[in-house]
């Protein structure tokens, strides 16, 4: 058992409790033993001042990819979680589009057994909607849940059939998960590398309207209602997806969304000389795009944060536009680009981003975490709000380096970071391992 | 003098970023490349010693003819290498291609490639200049050069005129590089077809639409019919060549309704009957040949002011004299 851990003076934000106030607060046994003024530490306890730091609970992912099994090379179970943890995350959640799909108990098993070995953040398979992810036969959702699966998702392509993602989401209500889904109509978004709009069409780049994304969304709605099952809509990137889901909520309709950092910052103008890095599905849209979905994760339209992470080798992503691969990285750079672009500029408060990722992504995926009540599992992260720092794609502990931030200066970083009581990440002393 | 001419930096890969001077540039050093290929012996020192590699990775026999033309005519050495149907993944071929090229210290690539953005990819990649006879629907700015230099012989002029791009402007990397070259040196351009053809916020580009031919004929100085790939049928984008050329094939019939004369451009190759009625295509005011004429010219100073050739200087490298060193 890790020794007691005293976390002295910083300040501590619970959005699960409506806390904000400075405390000490204190670990033991991996849980959360007291939260509080003037705490005396336990024998053997380990003493950290954290005055004028952040005490917040780990930040949770529920949507990345770990390219393992299949794709070692780009990122392993093992060095996601390294990553997810220098990044401030103590969850994340693992999509299923691994190679063989992870689409049934043994490889779902398989992920949960890599998290342990890690003993890093805590990595929660997701497992697919049908059997190899071929939108045709429904996967054995019981096992999977049996297993450790926390959701179902044919993420990197669409839940096609309306009839498939029917019953997928009636079928999921008996083990209470959410079937996440990737918005994608495949007819009209088919060969599209961007978004549809004047950049694509100076580019010469075939475009993937936002109403591709819209039209699924429109159809999950509907079919949540239909069912009474949680969809969980991933990466929403138009403004009309975030019309679609607010009226959807408003009509009481179980439906939950997440953003990316990069789907909040960046628009089609990043792809701009025909850059890679700026490749990513759903697309970088356009300003009113950006603003809308920040509006909506203000309100709450949109209920969480969700970086795709989505290694890639080096010399995937250099080639001409049309043959890279879609995706970035996100792990490292989430929470600062997040707290860059969406604190300092005026759209949420801390406590409100911390929330955004963390206790509501815990929330809506049924995690444990994101939350610091007494007898909670300690998964905490300890930020430094003011930590001035430039992104450089080299010092990722991810295995790969496709950010459209590098050179980014940003603000905010994960200073220590516990999963279980068990510190996993220090900036202090870089060695941990 | 030289100093305050303009330069056309290491790669030619498209006219977006291209100024007018720089486009007038290429142009004016045209001209004098025009009368080497009427002579008995159509050959010039100006590229002596200068290795050119023409990488083709997708078919073409009319640009990659008139630029192997242009080459030799220039005297440079000239290698084509044809890399079509790899089984390799395109990007990867094209990283390994240009180390290769590189590796073997050659002076100049013309590059034809199916993907947007490939020309810039290899010129941000490799010393040598590099030249782009089209990548994917980006541009094709060697063909718009032909084009606008085959406007200014016809016309006397460019500034004013008012140019018509007719068919499939959403596929077509010549459209977009005339639309550029044609807005720099003062042109109205529009552009014709059906809606499915458009790509979005074309008229953003300062381009007006004009969904019917009848309409285009009435307002232009130049029809520029656009081929029609065969392709797009099988795709959807238009339900038969029958139905396309009823509604917007350029006809005699149609053309007798303009209040004038108009010139009429195609870059080739040709679907007769579908885009283009023959009796337009041959017509007096078809200047489709001279296009493929003007493409050698074009080509010989596009590479010749890459490879450092001066300007003024063009006139004395076809009389065998200074070249490019």
């Amino acid at each position: 058992m890790t020794p007691p851990i005293l976390l002295k003076g910083g300040r501590v934000i619970d959005p699960s409790r409506g806390l904000d106030h400075v405390a000490d607060l204190l670990v033991v046994d991996g849980k959360i033993a007291a939260v509080g003024a003037g705490l005396a530490a336990p024998a053997g306890a380990e003493v950290r001042s954290v005055a004028g730091k952040v005490v917040a609970p780990g930040l949770v992912d529920v949507h990345v990819h770990m390219r393992e099994p299949g794709n070692e090379d780009e990122e392993t179970v093992a060095s996601g979680a390294r990553a997810a943890v220098a990044g401030g995350f103590t969850a994340v959640c693992a999509m299923p589009n691994t190679d063989p799909v992870t689409d049934n108990q043994a490889a779902v098993g398989f992920i949960v057994r890599q998290s342990v070995r890690a003993g890093l953040a805590r990595v929660y398979p997701i497992g697919a909607v049908s059997v190899g992810q071929r939108g045709e036969k429904l996967a054995e959702f019981g096992e999977m849940v049996g297993a450790g699966a926390v959701a179902v998702s044919d993420d990197g392509r669409p839940v096609a059939s309306s009839h498939l993602m029917r019953t997928a989401l009636e079928y999921a209500r008996t083990f209470g998960i959410p079937v996440a889904d990737h918005c994608e109509d495949p007819t009209l978004a088919a060969g599209g590398v961007m978004h549809e709009g004047l950049v694509a069409t100076r580019l010469g780049l075939k475009g993937i309207p936002a109403a591709a994304e819209e039209i699924m969304v429109g159809r999950d709605c509907l079919l949540a209602g239909l069912t009474g099952g949680h969809v969980h809509l991933c990466h929403m990137s138009t403004r009309g997806s975030v019309d679609l889901i607010r009226r959807a909520k408003a009509q009481g309709i179980r439906v939950t969304a997440e953003v990316t950092p990069h789907h909040l910052t960046l628009t089609d103008h990043a792809c701009e000389g025909y850059e890679t890095h700026a490749k990513m599905n759903p697309p970088l849209r356009e300003a009113a795009d950006v603003a809308a979905l920040r509006a909506a994760l203000q309100e709450g339209v949109i209920d969480c944060i969700a970086s795709d992470h989505a290694p890639h080798a080096y010399d995937e992503k250099e080639a001409a536009f049309d043959d890279a691969p879609f995706g970035i990285v996100g792990l490292e750079t989430a929470f600062a680009v997040a707290h860059t672009e969406l604190v300092g500029g005026g759209v949420l408060t801390l406590p409100e981003l911390v929330a955004r990722m963390s206790t509501e992504p815990a929330k809506i995926f049924h995690l444990p975490g994101g939350t610091l009540a007494v007898g909670a599992p300690a998964d905490v992260v300890v930020l430094d709000a003011a930590a001035q720092w430039t992104v450089d794609p080299a010092t990722f502990r991810s295995k790969s380096r496709n950010t459209p931030f590098a050179g980014r200066a940003l603000t905010g970083r994960a200073l220590l970071t516990l999963v279980a009581g068990k510190t996993v990440h220090d900036l202090a002393a870089p060695a941990v391992s | 003098m030289t100093a305050t001419l303009p330069n056309l930096g290491k790669d030619l890969t498209g006219l977006e970023h291209l100024t007018p001077e720089q486009i007038r540039l290429i142009l004016d050093t045209a001209e004098p490349f025009k009368e080497v290929s009427e002579r008995p012996i159509k050959k010039v020192p100006a590229l002596r010693g200068k290795t050119i590699v023409n990488l083709f990775f997708e078919a073409s026999t009319r640009t990659r003819i008139s630029f192997e033309f242009a080459e030799k005519r220039l005297s440079a050495d000239t290698v084509n290498v044809a890399a079509t149907g790899s089984s390799v993944s395109k990007g990867e071929t094209l990283v390994d291609t240009a180390k290769n090229l590189e590796a073997m210290r050659i002076d100049m690539v013309v590059i034809r490639h199916p993907s947007s953005g490939a020309a810039g990819f290899l010129g941000q990649r490799i010393r040598s200049n590099v030249i782009n006879a089209g990548d994917g629907k980006h541009e094709h700015p060697t063909q718009a050069l032909l084009d606008l230099l085959t406007i200014r012989d016809k016309h006397g002029r460019i500034e004013g005129l008012k140019v018509c791009l007719v068919g499939d402007v959403l596929h077509s990397r010549v459209a977009r590089s005339n639309i550029w070259g044609l807005t720099k040196l003062g042109a109205q351009v529009g552009v014709c077809g059906p809606h499915t053809l458009m790509p979005r916020g074309i008229e953003e580009l300062g381009v007006k639409f004009f969904p019917r031919i009848e309409e285009a004929i009435e307002w232009a100085d130049v029809l520029n019919v656009l081929r029609l790939q065969l392709e797009r049928m099988e795709k959807g984008f238009i339900p038969s060549l029958r139905e396309y050329y009823r509604v917007w094939g350029v006809t005699p019939e149609r053309l007798e309704r303009s209040p004038r004369p108009i010139t009429i451009m195609h870059p080739g190759p040709m679907n007769r009957g579908v885009e283009i009625d023959s009796r337009v295509a041959d017509g007096p005011h078809s200047v489709i040949l001279d296009q493929v004429t003007n493409g050698v010219a074009v080509r010989m100073a596009v590479l010749y002011l890459l490879a450092g050739g001066r300007p003024e200087l063009a006139d004395a490298a076809k009389r065998g004299g200074g070249g490019a060193e």
